[in-house]
């Protein structure tokens, strides 16, 4: 990925267990299983380790959900959305003492919504990490009705409340977990420019 | 002047807290309104010593948060002194005229915290009690820990009782009471944040007891203002003002530098702020880094020096200054 000359553009690590932290919570969607389950493997930090984790939508194939049941951590919890994996997420977060440590992996638009949730759950953002895995689709907000749009993939995009055509910007706010869409036809209706992909 | 603002200030008050702690009022001179600060701020104070300018820094006290009509702050005779908070104690009296600068705040409370941990070694109560102060006003939960060598040397734990009521847990060595940081970082919800000052060696042991019970960096707030120690003599060139000069066995290189009559910049005087990092042409001899802002690679590598407390073992050491 190149890396963007906008400064909130989140950037991605690898997933690595703190030593010292009391609890590790891993969350995960889809492909981000794999990550999950490369950086806790046979790691220590196993018997300390919730892991919550979601298929990603529509897919039928239980491999990861079948490899993640084989670690022998302390908790694992299969939801069949990623709205129900958020909802036990906050459960969690809402009783979780500090040398809690959070680790993200999935898509990016997956990682955006849990991190902003955690972050309104009071963890601290050095406590988060998060590793991108899976299709590169964002989550956008619309500046002009404020609706969010899951799972977009290029930019223009169409902003599934209003309809407006959006130019999709690097722009990342935190607190929303979300990218920023401004109408790209403002000046010129109907002259939207053919959609790019976003990068992995 | 590179320390910022001055305020021409009087002492209008002052008070022993306890046998080594004294308190001081400072009005200001000429009328004009001192600023608010934070909790956890410092000011410098510009004493006229008589045959040396004392420049001291100490955290302002919650009691004047407001600013405006005066600043208190509360000074330690310290053992290991070269002579400011000695003069400070024997000489500063109701009357006495001198000059601070503006507050600095490098100790402040992180507002999006959800709970504050405060945690207090002998004079480190000072930008302690003042947080303590500023987060009773704001209604946000905190907890303040205060250890002390004994009940006389405990400034403010009276005050603070009356104020704190539980939220404040004194520990006296002398009653065999003992600080225990695990015991306090256990079961801390998210979003605490830990706040300490006191002793070098009491901040070393809460910051690591901390970072092993998995507390990430960003939660973890320290105030480590050094006293600058003395040290053997070595002569200093300023390259740029041309100006040679040596820098006393009770001198810091910064009061050399402003002996010699050259401005250099400041604020925190204590080995923190970052302010007064100064590039090093030639050092002859082994630089003694004894700051807590350059980094190690910075430190072994030399390129510069924070003139605050850092200094020359050798000759000579050459400035670009």
């Amino acid at each position: 990925m190149q890396p963007s000359p906008i400064k909130s553009r989140p950037l991605y690590g690898t997933l690595a267990p703190v030593a010292h932290a009391m609890r590790h919570i891993a969350i995960a969607e889809g492909e981000g299983a794999s990550a999950v389950i490369e950086a806790f493997g046979d790691h220590e930090a196993l018997s300390r380790t919730t892991i919550l984790f979601s298929p990603a939508p529509y897919r039928t194939d239980r491999t990861q959900e079948t490899f993640l049941a084989s670690l022998s951590c302390e908790a694992l919890s299969v939801a069949s959305s990623a709205e129900d994996l958020l909802g036990e997420l906050v459960t969690l977060l809402s009783t979780a003492t500090m040398g809690t440590r959070l680790y993200v992996s999935g898509s990016e638009d997956f990682i955006g919504r849990v991190t902003s949730e955690a972050l309104h759950q009071g963890i601290d953002a050095d406590a988060i990490q998060t590793e991108h895995r899976g299709a590169p689709t964002r989550r956008v907000q619309c500046v002009h009705c404020k609706g969010f749009t899951d799972g977009v993939s290029a930019s223009p995009a169409t902003c599934a409340h209003c309809g407006i055509h959006l130019l999709v910007r690097d722009h990342y706010s935190r607190r929303l977990g979300a990218f920023m869409g401004v109408s790209i036809d403002a000046e010129a209706p109907g002259d939207i420019p053919p959609a790019e992909a976003f990068g992995a | 002047m590179s320390g910022g603002v001055q305020f021409p200030v009087r002492v209008i008050e002052t008070e022993a807290i306890s046998p080594t702690v004294k308190r001081l009022r400072l009005a200001p001179r000429d009328g004009q309104a001192l600023p608010a600060y934070s909790a956890g701020s410092h000011t410098v104070l510009t004493i006229d010593g008589g045959s040396r300018l004392i420049r001291n820094a100490y955290s302002l006290l919650g009691s004047t948060l407001a600013g405006g009509a005066a600043y208190e702050v509360a000074v330690q005779r310290s053992p290991q002194s070269r002579g400011g908070s000695a003069f400070i104690h024997d000489h500063l009296t109701v009357g006495a005229d001198l000059s601070l600068s503006a507050p600095i705040n490098l100790f402040a409370l992180n507002r999006t915290a959800r709970r504050h941990i405060l945690v207090a070694g002998g004079i480190g109560i000072t930008p302690i009690a003042a947080m303590a102060a500023e987060l009773d006003a704001l209604a946000l939960p905190f907890e303040l820990h205060y250890a002390m060598r004994d009940t006389a040397s405990g400034a403010f734990a009276a005050e603070l009782a009356a104020r704190h009521g539980d939220n404040l847990h004194l520990y006296v060595s002398e009653r065999q009471e003992r600080l225990s940081v695990r015991d306090i970082l256990a079961r801390q919800p998210l979003g605490t944040h830990l706040y300490v000052c006191g002793p070098e060696r009491m901040i070393e042991g809460v910051m690591t007891d901390a970072r092993m019970a998995g507390w990430p960096e960003s939660a973890l707030h320290a105030e480590r203002f050094l006293a600058p120690e003395g040290g053997e003599p070595f002569a200093l060139r300023l390259a740029r003002s041309g100006i040679s000069t040596v820098v006393g066995e009770h001198e810091t290189l910064l009061e050399a530098i402003e002996a010699a009559g050259v401005d250099a910049p400041y604020l925190c005087r204590g080995g923190a702020c970052g302010q007064c990092e100064t590039r090093v042409l030639a050092a002859d001899g082994h630089l003694l880094h004894a700051d807590h802002y350059l980094t190690d690679g910075q430190k072994s590598r030399g390129e510069t020096i924070m003139t605050c407390v850092s200094r020359l073992r050798g000759r000579e050491l050459v400035l670009d200054l």
